[in-house]
């Protein structure tokens, strides 16, 4: 293990379509961290900045972006960006510093102000872009991708629309109960049929939303927690953000065809399940020992795909779980309590950032209505496009 | 009009000159290690167990069975082409595993192939297809075909 830091503040700014500047959603929530933490601003020695790249300049220089709003005091700032992984890079940013020694206090914080309707690739003529290439060849969007995986797992293990409807029901269920989500109602099985289909078999309640939302954190190495009066805080054990191996055997956005695996086999382990394996074995936990796990539902049926990557269960076997309910909230391993993207939406770079929100109340016991008993230790995983790897365990 | 390759040189020349189109995406092949890359790969073998060989063209096999496939009930956003004044017609995407390969590649079936003709592990081929047209210029693509149905 190569070290804890603390988490010593939390907070969010709720996700919505609220359409203001991502810089206001990003000082809301690191005002918010800060309070929690019983930091002055003043106090913070680095800022990291989960970058967004759909609003402009300042999105490119997000630490930066942030540290000036808040007021400019020296501290060293950075930016990072790495897709749906730009949070848990940023966390992982912040981690290295401290445990180098080159600051005691990091402020981490994402922030997104998200377009309506399906992502779009960077402007202009690009064809040496990978991603632009597919709009432009295939018309593939984010959600064609999530329903190749849908259509190829039931295929495979014969799971259905009605299973990939649980995880909505679930994740509604748990939203409803989190001030910070945008979508707060409950939604049946019933709900989830009757939306309009949008790339088969994945309707529109199986398919994240695209959001505005910000989250920051205060990260402290233990001996700066110690003399701040932290008596236990929440602590970040591991951070995995792997990449790859060659050849990937699994078609991944936004890529036109997998690598070719006929010099060399692939590994028997996908890219996903590496993810959350660096993970535990850098926090020397196991799926065995967690209490919650926060995952990346970018659509409903990934869910299912996360449970068996993250090791809650074996390859097919996803569905099993939602349909006895063991990942909803009383359940024996809950995912998501959250209210996860179902709930939320994504707001890109802000939404690992979320998940390490969700696992500090829980693990602080400061989860409300949609609290975990006893929660002790927690992942979150997620997956940015172009291969970023990331997982974070927590534990209390 | 002309007919031009929606991206050059990753699928070869669809004009019959009547003897048949033996049409193919193209990629290519590692001289070093036999790594095949689709799209093209012209710069570096990225095989990290490889020194780097010469990286020449290679047509990619014909048919394979179904990988997955779904489709696109709402008009995607630009660089795709689609008159914003006509209804917006689904078009159907399918991922073929390439046996010889080993990989899997995307494509848009052939316009008519809908969701319900299709299953994982059917065999499709590969076929050329026109993705959009202007006055000028018909801009070309490969499209993937139900072995069996009609052309």
């Amino acid at each position: 293990m190569s070290g804890e830091v603390a988490v010593l503040g939390a907070g969010m700014h709720p996700w919505g379509k609220w359409g203001r500047s991502f810089v206001q959603y990003g000082t809301a929530a690191a005002r918010a961290a800060l309070a929690d933490a019983g930091l002055d601003w003043r106090q913070v020695q680095s800022v990291v900045g989960a970058n967004t790249v759909r609003c402009g300049y300042p999105g490119y220089v997000a630490g930066a972006t942030f540290a000036q709003a808040l007021g400019w005091q020296g501290a060293r700032v950075s930016s990072v960006y790495a897709a749906c992984a730009s949070g848990a890079q940023a966390i992982n940013t912040a981690r290295s510093q401290i445990l180098a020694g080159m600051a005691d206090v990091v402020l981490v914080v994402g922030a997104d102000s998200a377009p309506k309707g399906f992502f779009a690739p960077a402007g202009g003529d690009r064809p040496d872009d990978p991603d632009w290439l597919r709009f432009r060849v295939l018309g593939a969007t984010n959600p064609a991708y999530f329903a190749l995986y849908a259509r190829r797992r039931i295929a495979l293990y014969g799971e259905s629309a009605e299973d990939f409807a649980l995880v909505k029901v679930k994740n509604a269920a748990a939203g409803a109960l989190n001030p910070n989500a945008r979508y707060r109602e409950a939604v049946s099985a019933e709900d989830v049929a009757a939306s309009a289909v949008v790339a088969d078999p994945l309707r529109l309640l199986d398919i994240c939303a695209t959001s505005d939302g910000a989250a920051a954190l205060v990260l402290s190495s233990m001996d700066f927690a110690r003399r701040h009066g932290a008596g236990r805080p929440v602590r970040i054990r591991a951070v995995s953000t792997v990449s790859p191996t060659y050849p990937r055997a699994v078609l991944d956005l936004p890529d036109i065809a997998t690598d070719s695996a006929a010099a060399v086999d692939p590994l028997p382990q996908s890219f996903r399940a590496s993810i959350a394996r660096a993970a535990y074995e850098e926090a020397g936990v196991g799926p065995e020992d967690l209490s919650l796990a926060e995952v990346y539902d970018l659509s409903t049926a990934l869910e299912l795909e996360w449970y068996e990557d993250i090791g809650l269960c074996g390859a097919g076997e996803g569905a099993k779980l939602v349909r006895e309910g063991a990942t909803a909230l009383g359940g024996r391993i809950p995912v998501n309590v959250s209210g996860g993207l179902a709930s939320f939406g994504e707001a890109v770079p802000a939404q690992a950032i979320a998940q390490v929100c969700e696992l500090t109340w829980q693990l602080r016991g400061a989860a409300g209505a949609r609290q975990v008993p006893r929660a002790r230790t927690g992942i979150t995983a997620n997956q940015g496009l172009f291969g970023h790897g990331s997982a974070v365990v927590a534990v209390r | 009009m002309t007919r031009t390759p929606v991206v050059a040189g990753w699928f070869t020349d669809d004009t019959d000159d009547g003897d048949g189109v033996d049409f193919r995406l193209l990629g290519t092949r590692c001289a070093a290690c036999a790594s095949v890359f689709f799209p093209r790969e012209d710069s570096f073998c990225r095989n990290p167990a490889c020194g780097g060989g010469e990286l020449v063209e290679v047509p990619l096999s014909k048919r394979g069975p179904v990988w997955s496939y779904t489709d696109g009930r709402y008009r995607p956003p630009a660089p795709y082409v689609s008159d914003p004044d006509a209804e917006w017609e689904p078009y159907t995407l399918v991922a073929v595993e390439l046996e010889a390969e080993r990989m899997v590649v995307l494509g848009q079936a052939v316009p008519g192939v809908r969701v319900t003709d299709l299953a994982v592990g059917m065999e499709v081929e590969v076929v050329p297809g026109v993705l959009n047209e202007n006055a000028e210029t018909v801009w070309t693509t490969w499209h993937w075909r139900p072995v069996g149905a009609p052309s």
